[in-house]
Formats: C-alpha cells, sequence, structure tokens
C-alpha cells in the first residue's frame, strides 16, 4: 500500500483532473452540432451513455474487490478488509451511476420514443443490475458485524454475473432500445464524425469522476474501519471499573 | 464414503424431517392456493385471455410459495446446535446444500402437481402448443428458484430480518431465470413460436447450470462465514 501522503496527493490530483476532464466535456457538450431528427434531447446521449457505461464498468472494480477479499481472507486479513472497503466503495459508486442513467434514460425516452419505460432486454437487465446492487448494499446493512464482509463478497460474486447478460442483450434481441452504435457491425451505424470530441470526452470524464468517487468513498471506509479497529482495540485493553 | 453417498444421507434427512412434520408442504399447498384464487377473482379473464397471463401467474403463485418454504428450510438446522454439528461433519459441505436443495425440488415439484389441475380449472386452460415442452419448463425453472433460494437463505440464517432479507436478494437474481419461464410457459400454452419457446429453454438451462456450479462452490463459504 503506498504511504497515505502520497495517496492523499495522487487522490487531490485526480480529483482536479476529473473537473477539468468534466468543464471540457460539458463545453464541447454544448457547442456540438444538434441531432437532425432528435433535437436538442439527442444531446442527452453525452451524460447517459457515459453514466451507463459507468455502471455497467464499476461492478467488475466490485468483484476484484470481492474476490480479493474471499482470497486473502485467510491469508492477510488486514489487505483483505482494505479490498472489502474497495468493494463497497465500488457498489455505491454503482448504484448511483445506474441510478442516473436509467432516470437520464427515462427523461430522453419519453420525448422521443412517447414512453417513460418498456420492457424490452436492456432496460430490464439494467434495472435487475441496479436492483442487485440495492440488494448488494441491504445485505450489508442486515448482516451481524462478523459477517458482512464474506455474505457480501458471495453477492457480489453472484451481480458480477448478471453483467455480461446486459451487455449481450442488444446483440441476442431486437429491441426497442437503439442497437449498439459502435459495435453493430452495420455499415451505417457508429456517431457521426462531428459528435466524437463531445462523446468521448464526456464518456472520459465521467469515468474520470467515477473513480475519483470510489477512491473518495474507499478513503472514508478505510477510516471507518480504522476507527472502528481502534475502538474495539481500546475496549479490549480497557476493562470496564467494576 | 463417496459424495453420491454423502448426498443421498442429507436428501434423506430432510424428506424424512418433512415427512414427519408436514408443515412445509402444507403451508406451501395452502399459500399458492390463496394466490391462485386472489388472482382469479381480481383478474376473472377470459379464455384468451386466461392463457397469455396464467404462465405468469402460475409462475408468481410458486416463487411466493417457494419463499414460504425456504424461509424455514434451514432453521430446523438452528436447533439444537445441528448448524455446528454440520460444519464439523466430515462431509463435503455441498452436499448439505444439494440435499437440502433437491428435498425443497421435490416439495414445490408436489405442490405444482396438485396445483396444476387446480390451475386448469380455474383458468379453463388447455394447451394449445406442445405440452411435453411444458413438462420440461417446470423442473428446470423450479430449480432455478430452488436453489438459488436454498443458498440465500443459507446465507441469510444470522441475519437480522432473515426473512425479508431472502426474498430481497433472491427476487433480482432470479428475474432472468422468471423472464425465462413466463416466456416459455406463456408461448407454449398459447400455441406460439415453438422455436422461440426453445429458445428461452435453453436459456433457462443455461442458467440452472451457471448457477447451480456458482451455489455448490460457494456454499462452503458461506456455511463457515462467521
Amino acid at each position: 500500500m503506498p504511504r497515505p501522503q502520497t495517496f492523499r496527493t495522487l487522490l487531490w490530483l485526480w480529483f482536479a483532473l476529473s473537473l477539468i476532464a468534466l468543464a471540457i466535456g460539458l463545453r464541447l457538450a454544448l457547442i456540438a452540432p444538434i441531432d437532425a431528427a432528435q433535437g436538442n434531447i439527442g444531446s442527452m446521449i453525452y451524460y447517459h451513455v457515459p453514466m451507463q457505461v459507468g455502471g455497467l464498468t464499476f461492478p467488475f472494480v466490485n468483484l476484484i474487490g470481492s474476490l480479493a477479499y474471499l482470497y486473502y481472507r485467510s491469508r492477510n486479513l488486514q489487505r483483505a478488509i482494505a479490498f472489502d472497503a474497495l468493494a463497497v466503495a465500488a457498489a455505491e459508486v454503482t448504484v448511483l451511476n445506474l441510478s442516473v442513467g436509467i432516470l437520464s434514460g427515462m427523461l430522453w425516452a419519453k420525448p422521443v420514443w412517447g414512453i417513460w419505460w418498456t420492457w424490452d432486454e436492456r432496460l430490464t437487465t439494467c434495472l435487475l443490475l441496479w436492483l442487485l446492487y440495492v440488494s448488494y448494499l441491504l445485505v450489508r446493512r442486515f448482516s451481524s458485524t462478523g459477517q458482512v464482509y464474506t455474505l457480501s463478497a458471495v453477492i457480489s460474486v453472484f451481480a458480477a454475473i448478471d453483467v455480461p447478460i446486459v451487455y449481450m442483450s442488444t446483440r441476442w434481441y431486437r429491441t426497442q432500445h437503439p442497437s449498439p452504435v459502435f459495435f453493430s457491425g452495420n455499415p451505417g451505424a457508429g456517431l457521426d464524425k462531428s459528435l466524437y470530441p463531445a462523446f468521448f470526452s464526456n464518456l472520459a470524464a465521467w469515468l474520470l469522476w467515477g473513480f475519483f468517487l470510489i477512491a473518495l468513498r474507499y478513503v472514508l471506509e478505510r477510516r471507518r474501519q480504522q476507527a472502528q479497529h481502534a475502538a474495539v482495540q481500546h475496549a479490549i485493553a480497557t476493562p470496564e471499573a467494576q | 464414503m463417496s459424495y453420491l453417498t454423502h448426498l443421498l444421507t442429507h436428501l434423506r434427512k430432510d424428506l424424512r424431517l418433512e415427512w414427519r412434520a408436514r408443515d412445509s408442504i402444507n403451508g406451501m399447498l395452502f399459500f399458492s392456493l390463496l394466490v391462485v384464487v386472489l388472482f382469479s377473482l381480481a383478474f376473472e379473464p377470459d379464455a384468451a385471455v386466461s392463457r397469455q397471463i396464467s404462465g405468469g401467474i402460475l409462475w408468481v403463485a410458486i416463487l411466493f410459495a417457494t419463499v414460504t418454504a425456504l424461509n424455514q428450510a434451514w432453521t430446523r438446522e438452528l436447533r439444537n446446535d445441528v448448524l455446528d454439528a454440520q460444519r464439523l461433519a466430515p462431509s463435503p459441505a455441498s452436499t448439505l446444500f444439494l440435499g437440502k436443495a433437491i428435498a425443497n425440488l421435490l416439495f414445490v415439484g408436489l405442490v405444482e402437481l396438485i396445483l396444476a389441475p387446480i390451475f386448469v380449472v380455474f383458468y379453463n386452460l388447455h394447451v394449445l402448443g406442445n405440452p411435453w415442452l411444458l413438462a420440461l419448463v417446470m423442473p428446470l425453472g423450479t430449480w432455478a428458484l430452488i436453489v438459488n433460494g436454498t443458498f440465500f437463505a443459507a446465507l441469510g440464517l444470522r441475519t437480522r430480518n432473515r426473512e425479508l432479507l431472502l426474498p430481497l436478494v433472491l427476487f433480482p437474481i432470479s428475474m432472468p431465470a422468471l423472464l425465462g419461464m413466463v416466456q416459455a410457459t406463456t408461448l407454449i400454452l398459447t400455441g406460439g413460436d415453438n422455436l422461440y419457446a426453445v429458445f428461452w429453454i435453453k436459456m433457462l438451462t443455461g442458467y440452472d447450470i451457471i448457477f447451480t456450479t456458482v451455489c455448490i462452490l460457494l456454499f462452503e463459504t458461506i456455511l463457515h462465514a462467521e
């Protein structure tokens, strides 16, 4: 583990970098050409897609944290608990990203499709993913202290198996959601080149911001764990007056 | 002793315990019957509409019945510190899990067999598609619910709000399987596209295989979680 001061500096730099990237992304999105068919609401793509990409990526961070916890818990307990802090941080940011992604998607869908929601494959599986990670957080809340780490690690393995299903869903079924824009293989697919700067800068910016939030939450969780550990040590070391 | 022997021992234990008390099966039967009756009263569909919705109603009824039974499936392991004895036993932990899951499958299967004629009567059903496919969907779908349900019931054994936690975790994870079983059942009942029904059955089989494997691999971890 890097020394705290180095880590802290890095975190501040990352924060500044994310803010700069977000500002650039916002400016590019505002000056980008407007989609002819959709009008202004088409700009939602710069916000909705990065949020959903984050919501689909951060579960893997959660999975890595959970698997590392399961691996280290009999070898190096302190390291294992640190990885569990990473897992919970990633889970919370996932829920955040998915919530914003689903809500922004709904706001986009009403003017463009005329409906708030439909039960096509991609929307359904995104909602499931959200529910899975909310249930992960609830399991953590309801578990007794000794078991929290192990039980939630197991839940996260189950939840992470769901993530590939979300990605493949638009490949397996013809659905109402727009088909894959970049990798569908159709000759006419893909964003117009003039929209690339706005799109990719926003994608990068929101992913940077997401990773920063995970790091920040990780630091908070580590401090909470260490405070709890210190409290336990204190309680053991100082017997209560009879 | 081989894996199979251990498994059969655990299975016999659960079946014997259930046969003596019969509380789980009675509760499940009555609960599913109530759900079916409530839905009939609420919707009062004609024959064509009832074929469309009965697939969903059937699986919702089975889901609720399963959760009712699963909540108390592991409590008999808590009495008299039996769970600690199970942890110390030399048999592989997954045999305990599989024994209980298969026993639950048999109980829910029994409930389904009793429920099927009642369903046909209340909804004036007759199957327009291939009934053998339906005989394939029922065990696959039930196993999908049971295997995850038994696992999560064990997972939540020492948590607060144990009864609340099981549906909270089980429903999201089971929803892909629920989608598959409801779609397959509805397609078979309404005589829809057979190929599409078979696709859903394949998906359900894939789901069963994946989650059975994961549950077997991870059961030992949660058994020793404390």
